[in-house]
């Protein structure tokens, strides 16, 4: 191969293994040391609603470029799973590899003349040198990421480090896993033209950045906001999110001395109980939250209209997985949009934040609490399966040690006192939010909650205009949100131009429409792009609508939800814009994008 | 009555308790049930309890799901918050308010269509975390507000107004509370104050979950003949089995005498985690109320011949309620110190070691 031809930090591993057989310490392995060799990377979780024996895949893009999103290429396939190699072998892109475990030939892998093939006889090699089925498996697995640090140049003493940190208390383990790595890379050295064209080299742009799932960096957001009350029933994709809280809350939050914790982790019978959960301690004056995914939120509807009444606060993390019903649990989606946006019966209307990264995730998780309090209304975090689980390198994150919870309008007992009468749902300041009170502070500021029709006073009414009174005053109280949520992220053409034709997205496609925008740019098609981060929208995203003549939506999800919501709730007109969707489970790639935006304006869409 | 508005201005002769109110201070606004109904009873036995616990009426906290019995929630202690939720989830509510301030009393007001129809689940598991609340289960054997359904509690061959026999066989709260590990169960009748007064101030005191199934008629739709959830028939078809007497922490020297006036052997004092006494009076002399498995078989026998066991029917002092088993601190989770909750800007900035 002709110098010409090496590409180096530019490269997707993709490896196909069979669920349960450890292969995910291997995998992340490899993801952690290219990291470590101060290359960016993307890691892409694919795996089955199981827990051992089916197919599970794991993607890595290494990306010097920086790029977020899945590429939509496989240049090496790490082929370990003989259920699925036909499949495996299709997916490599002309000019790959393809790397298998040659101690069970396979003549059918060499059915592709236009890829390459290396053998190793992984099992065989497991055979010989360890003892134990457990240990032969597992050890098959960090075999192959010993044969990839050969093949792609991959620092052996980052390994070595690697595993000395997670088997800080195991050092025979280190000694072992090393043993494997040493084999698989000396096997490659001596069998193959090592390292291969394509390869990863040394660089300096990981520094100052984490891999971190956007769970976990939720989890983290909710202990930085003053949670203290997490209550859910387990549901994938959003489990991990309450697993993190509790590990955070165990080491940063339980008193040394006496082992007493400052949280409650409540997990409950059912979602219907768990937002119950959530309502009654945020109506008590704690920090309370709770985290599913679409399903779950079926379930918490009726509840969610009783705090949208009775304007209770509350924080929701919908991890957004594949529907209707139980759909793909663990593929991903930004599919709930609608049903989170106006969930329950009646009229009602909810605030949504829509991250597009972990970071993010950290950031608008914390500013949900405030937003719920300040508004006293169900706030929902709209993640996905594919922000919260999989690792994403962001940014580290930080904190203002001035930064104080807004509880919003809470009165003191001294307050209340002050006042001739209080009245729950009055709006003394005109901007739709009334003064709530706490149990347990004065009887004068006792009031009685009820999701049945109430007057502004908080007394029961079945009157015409007392009804009327309150519910106007709540669509008051939405259009004050509009000024509230997290303003929409704008971004010019690359030429700085103004234009008129403009990319709408949301959450986790940014990382797909910012790559798209590249490629597009290289046909000389500019786009203005506007990723909006919240529900209600705000005066800015009108003003962008307004500002377009023709503006393409990108979204996850069959029926355009986002498009939909936009057309419903801001002044655009419905003939302004297009879809660009993805809704096959898998992240959205930027191909997707590329593709339908041309396929557009081939038909005239621009014209 | 919405019509009645109770005067505001209290005699000035009314008795006082220790924290200077009169009982009129511990009601509500005015019941809108229908006249000669027993859970306006139970709420005027509500009423006293609290008077007579020296309650502050803010540290009440009254919750409730949907249903007749759900609404007098707003008939008493109106100096307390009150929180009508939605039908049947009136448990989760209260899990979810007890968790964040371990420091106010609940009580959850329900019935059966309430707790062992719509909201049985929530009942079931409320009771197994053992919250820390008193949970009072108004029973008439049908749902009021939807005009006269048999509810889950309905027994075997009674009858609803229109004369049609419930087939299906009923939910009995006491039982499914003594099999899911309740530590305080008892039973009453709306028509009882005497019983139902000491057994309130008993339920407040217990440390855990503590339920009180009463049976309450419904004057409109089960009040008739071939009803087992009348008043005659109520009266006729109950047997009490332990009397129960609540001894506040400053009375219990005081009272000593009294409880020797029982035949020996008889009187059992339970002492409570808030420093009160339960003196339970036996009358029967095999029952044992500490004997979950006995008190069970007895519940049994009696429904079998379709008759209510009533009094407190079993008592378990040594439970740990959800707080003790999550090892929350001493400070309610909705006061505890912001800076107590993370470890600001530093730690933050150790933590991102982790995900290098």
């Amino acid at each position: 191969m002709s110098p010409a031809s090496i590409r180096v930090n530019d490269l997707v591993i993709k490896f196909a293994n069979v669920n349960g057989t450890g292969s995910a310490s291997a995998n992340g392995l490899v993801l952690k040391t290219i990291f470590r060799m101060g290359v960016p990377v993307v890691g892409k979780n694919f795996f089955p609603s199981n827990i051992q024996g089916l197919p599970t895949w794991y993607e890595i893009r290494v990306t010097a470029a920086h790029h977020m999103a899945r590429s939509g290429r496989v240049d090496v396939m790490v082929a370990m799973n003989p259920e699925t190699y036909a499949k495996d072998v299709r997916e490599v892109s002309p000019g790959g590899w393809l790397i298998y475990d040659s101690t069970f030939p396979r003549p059918t892998l060499l059915a592709r003349d236009d890829i390459t093939v290396l053998g190793v006889p992984l099992a065989e090699i497991c055979n010989r040198e360890f003892q134990g089925v457990r240990a032969r498996t597992l050890m098959k697995n960090i075999l192959y990421a010993g044969v990839l640090a050969a093949l792609l140049d991959l620092d052996l003493a980052v390994i070595r480090g690697l595993l000395a940190e997670t088997y800080a208390k195991k050092p025979a383990l280190v000694e072992s896993n090393m043993k494997a790595i040493q084999m698989g890379y000396d096997h490659a050295k001596a069998s193959f033209a090592c390292p291969l064209p394509i390869r990863c080299a040394p660089l300096d742009q990981t520094k100052g950045h984490i891999m971190i799932d956007g769970n976990t960096a939720a989890a983290l957001g909710c202990v930085y906001a003053g949670a203290t009350v997490g209550a859910w029933y387990p549901i994938t994709p959003s489990t991990s999110l309450m697993d993190a809280y509790k590990a955070f809350c165990d080491k940063l939050r339980t008193d040394p001395a006496t082992g007493k914790k400052d949280f409650a982790f409540l997990q409950a019978e059912d979602e219907l109980a768990a937002i119950g959960m959530v309502l009654g301690a945020s109506w008590n004056g704690a920090r309370a939250f709770t985290a599913t995914s679409g399903p779950g939120i079926s379930l918490m509807n009726e509840f969610l209209g009783l705090a949208y009444y009775a304007e209770i606060p509350a924080v929701l993390f919908d991890v957004q997985r594949v529907g209707p019903s139980t759909g793909m649990p663990t593929r991903t989606q930004q599919c709930d949009v609608l049903e989170c946006a106006y969930a329950s019966h009646g009229d009602t209307k909810h605030v949504l934040l829509f991250p597009a990264d972990p970071s993010e995730s950290f950031e608008l998780a914390a500013l949900a609490f405030d937003l719920a309090e300040r508004l006293q209304t169900p706030v929902f975090v709209m993640h996905d399966l594919d922000l919260g689980m999989n690792d994403w390198m962001v940014p580290d994150f930080h904190w203002d040690d001035s930064r104080r919870p807004d509880r919003g309008k809470v009165l003191t007992a001294n307050e209340i006192e002050g006042l001739s009468r209080f009245q729950r749902y009055l709006d003394p300041d005109g901007d739709g939010i009334p003064y709530r009170t706490l149990p347990g502070v004065s009887p004068k500021g006792a009031f009685f909650t009820r999701g049945s029709g109430h007057a502004k006073s908080g007394a029961y009414t079945e009157d015409a205009h007392e009804y009327q009174e309150v519910v106007d005053r709540l669509s008051a109280k939405f259009e004050t949100a509009k000024t509230m949520v997290p303003k929409a992220v704008a971004l010019g053409a690359s030429d700085g131009k103004p234009n008129d034709v403009g990319i709408l997205s949301f959450g986790t496609c940014d990382g797909a429409v910012k790559e798209a925008l590249e490629a597009l740019a290289h046909d000389g098609l500019r786009f203005d792009y506007l990723r909006v981060r919240a529900f209600p929208f705000g005066e800015d995203v009108e003003r962008w609508l307004e500002q377009h003549r023709l503006v393409f939506v990108v979204e996850q999800n069959r029926d355009a939800q986002l498009k939909s919501l936009l057309t419903l709730e801001t002044r655009v007109p419905k003939d302004k814009l297009r879809s660009i969707l993805h809704y096959n489970g898998l992240p959205i790639p930027s191909s997707c994008i590329v593709d339908g935006i041309r396929d557009a304006l081939r038909k005239g869409a621009a014209a | 009555m919405t019509y009645i508005v109770k005067p505001k201005v209290a005699h000035p002769d009314l008795p006082r308790n220790a924290v200077g109110l009169t009982r009129r201070q511990y009601e509500g606004s005015m019941s809108t049930l229908c006249a000669g109904c027993g859970h306006d009873s139970i709420t005027a036995a509500i009423i006293q309890a609290c008077f007579e616990l020296d309650l502050p009426p803010q540290s009440v906290v009254k919750l409730s799901g949907i249903g007749c019995s759900s609404k007098t929630t707003a008939y008493f202690v109106a100096g307390g918050h009150g929180f009508n939720s939605v039908h049947g989830r009136m448990p989760s509510i209260a899990t979810g308010a007890n968790a964040a301030n371990k420091h106010l009393r609940y009580i959850g007001v329900s019935g059966d269509g309430d707790s062992l129809s719509i909201g049985f689940g929530q009942l079931g598991h409320v009771i197994r975390r053992n919250v820390d609340m008193l949970y009072v289960l108004e029973n008439n054997g049908v749902y009021g507000l939807t005009k006269g359904q048999f509810s889950a509690s309905a027994d075997v061959g009674s009858k609803s107004k229109k004369g049609d026999a419930n087939q299906a066989s009923p939910i009995d709260a006491v039982q499914v509370a003594l099999a899911l590990g309740a530590t305080f169960v008892a039973r009453s009748f709306s028509g009882d104050k005497g019983q139902l007064v000491p057994l309130l101030k008993a339920g407040f005191a217990h440390k855990g979950f503590a339920l009180i199934d009463v049976i309450s008629p419904c004057v409109t739709f089960n009040d008739h003949e071939g009803s087992t959830k009348s008043y005659a028939y109520t009266r006729e078809h109950s047997e009490a089995v332990v009397e129960t007497d609540w001894i506040a922490p400053d009375l219990i020297e005081s009272r000593k005498e009294i409880a020797v006036d029982y035949a020996p052997g008889t009187a059992v004092t339970v002492p409570m985690h808030d420093g009160s006494q339960v003196v339970l009076h036996k009358l029967r002399e095999d029952y044992d109320p500490r004997d979950r498995a006995a008190a069970m078989a007895f519940v049994q026998q009696h429904a079998k011949r379709n008759e209510y066991v009533t009094g407190l029917i079993h008592i378990d002092e040594t439970g740990s309620d959800m707080h003790a088993q999550a090892q929350t601190g001493d400070t309610a989770l909705n006061a505890v110190p912001y800076e107590r909750l993370h470890p600001g800007a530093a730690g933050l900035a150790k933590l991102m070691a982790r995900y290098r």
